[in-house]
């Protein structure tokens, strides 16, 4: 069987089994059972909501290890420009580039450059589609959110690779041409603000292999990167950097403004999505051009790996922007990596349905009229203690075979009275008798 | 044992806070039942549509949402005022809605047009007593 991968994960030993992730989670794909959380892995779509609400830190986001770098002659750090707005007084984007150089990285590619060229080429591919909205393919949770609960909006999904592969790609070229070595010896490696990023480079949809080599976690290299910022040295930055437009992606709605759209809508939080998705799929929104959907909150600068409070992240972007030379994305630059289709997906991406609850139509309607009944029976405060995130869940829970309804704490204490009530009834019948 | 499902939401007159509540609802026991997407997209559509009529137009009824093996059937009933005119009420951008409800982003004419649009078969019904709107998908 094909096992997935899932950059989100539990740390049994931290998990004090409490309801916050069962109720935060937007495709209800984690459970409580016997005392620790389980999450259903087809579900999943890695957003990482639980891991910023989790208050013991149980849920976690597999991340590469650092030494990874080693496995490859050449290393190339990719960061995302979410990166830059983690470091108080920080003078230029140069000298993150110039810490990432110091921690062992032999060069280092913006990813905002993987996002202008991006840009280019939504200019480019918006003027051909046909299925409006187009929406963005940027973010790996809300793509995996499409393919699991909106499979009809699948063909909206703009056919192009995501900044950071990209990126990748271009980085490799540049480093191998430039130095005359071979491609294969060159490691490509993310700053990641997410665990969506992380799953969708193991596991990735639209494409059939990764070019990013692995994953590293802004906040996983952040004590590492602001150290090598404190020493004093000459900034310098070679070749070319990302415009404006291209940083301007951390935050919701830099898209569409460095793809130069009009007519777009830019939404940023899962739930929020998923709402304005719902309105799409009934063809409320069939005059709007574009849609861009981030399942964090502000964008990438509220990525659940991140350090930095979004806001602040957001502003200091926003300053450092300033200093940039480069204000649009140069599609001149672009040119060849649209032209030979660097850009393009070249799979399409499918559709996971996992909300229905049986393979036979007649088996799911007797199933359905079983949960509507069990649900009839249940308090309806959608407490969670049961484990489930709401008394429908559980009755869905129930009729799966995976709970039952004495799970139900006022179901249980229903039982313990009458039980009591039982022996009661018992203990005065016997010293009648007697 | 049922071979099919069915089962029946009340809507409310002038009910906005609840407006679309009843078609998301059908829309998530179609997908629970692995109905075609294409064909979940209809009928959410279409259901939504007949929803808003009743909370815009009814003094407020019934949905019923059955499904068996070969279809999918959706019955709205209202307890009134009915269509004046059903010819009239089909065209689209034909609207009986009050300017207050125009400016909600409702009563744009499009309701019944879509309705038919999004339906394998549709049948209307309707007097001062109350409105029969009667709805069929075919599950291929």
């Amino acid at each position: 069987m094909n096992t997935y991968f899932h950059s989100v994960r539990l740390d049994r030993d931290k998990c004090k089994g409490c309801t916050n992730c069962i109720k935060h989670c937007p495709t209800e794909a984690i459970r409580v059972r016997n005392g620790k959380a389980q999450i259903i892995p087809e579900r999943c779509i890695d957003c990482g909501e639980c891991i910023r609400i989790c208050p013991y830190h149980a849920k976690i986001a597999y991340t590469d290890p650092f030494s990874d770098i080693g496995r490859f002659k050449y290393k190339i750090a990719l960061p995302a420009p979410t990166l830059y707005g983690q470091f108080k007084n920080l003078s230029s984007i140069g000298r993150v580039v110039m810490g990432l150089r110091l921690m062992g990285f032999d060069d280092v590619y913006e990813v905002a450059r993987g996002a202008d060229i991006v840009s280019c080429a939504i200019r480019e591919r918006l003027a051909c589609k046909d299925n409006l909205p187009v929406i963005s393919s940027a973010c790996p949770a809300i793509v995996r959110l499409i393919q699991v609960r909106f499979p009809n909006l699948i063909n909206n999904i703009i056919d192009l690779k995501s900044p950071m592969e990209v990126a990748a790609i271009a980085a490799k070229r540049e480093f191998a041409q430039k130095h005359g070595v071979n491609e294969s010896d060159i490691g490509a490696f993310f700053i990641t603000p997410c665990p969506a990023k992380v799953t969708s480079i193991k596991n990735p949809d639209g494409i059939e292999k990764s070019r990013v080599d692995g994953a590293f976690s802004v906040i996983d290299i952040y004590g590492l990167l602001a150290s090598q910022l404190k020493k004093p040295g000459v900034v310098t930055i070679e070749g070319p950097t990302a415009s404006v437009y291209g940083v301007g992606w951390a935050n919701s709605g830099g898209e569409a403004i460095a793809a130069g759209i009009q007519n777009y809508l830019a939404v940023d939080g899962i739930v929020n999505v998923i709402k304005v998705l719902e309105e799409i799929e009934n063809m409320k929104l069939s005059d709007l051009q574009f849609f861009e959907g981030l399942a964090c909150p502000g964008g990438c600068v509220g990525g659940p790996l991140t350090f930095e409070n979004p806001f602040v992240a957001r502003a200091r972007i926003r300053a450092l922007s300033s200093k940039i030379k480069n204000a649009e994305p140069s599609c001149e630059y672009a040119r060849p990596y649209i032209d030979d289709g660097s850009v393009l997906l070249s799979q399409p991406i499918e559709a996971r349905p996992v909300m229905k609850i049986d393979g036979d139509m007649l088996t799911a309607m007797r199933k359905l009229e079983q949960i509507e009944e069990i649900t009839a029976r249940l308090p309806g405060l959608d407490c969670g203690s049961c484990g489930s995130p709401s008394c429908r869940a559980m009755a869905e829970d129930i009729v799966r075979g995976d709970a039952k309804e004495i799970d139900c704490i006022f179901k249980l204490r229903d039982k313990v009275t009458s039980l009591a009530e039982q022996m009661v009834e018992l203990i005065g019948r016997d010293k009648k008798e007697k | 044992m049922s071979s099919g499902y069915k089962e029946s939401f009340s809507i409310v007159a002038g009910d906005f806070a609840s407006a679309g509540e009843v078609s998301a609802r059908i829309k998530i026991i179609l997908r629970m039942i692995g109905i075609d997407p294409a064909i979940i997209r209809r009928v959410s559509i279409a259901a939504y549509e007949a929803e808003l009529n009743m909370i815009i137009h009814s003094f407020g009824g019934e949905m019923t949402l059955k499904i068996d093996s070969g279809s999918i059937h959706i019955d709205c009933v209202d307890t009134g005022p009915g269509i004046e005119d059903i010819e009239m009420a089909m065209k689209e951008g034909f609207s009986t809605a009050s300017p207050d409800i125009q400016m909600m982003g409702f009563g744009a004419g499009m309701g019944l047009p879509n309705i038919k649009k999004n339906s394998d078969e549709m049948e209307i019904r309707s007097d001062p007593g109350g409105t029969h709107l009667h709805l069929k998908f075919n599950i291929v």
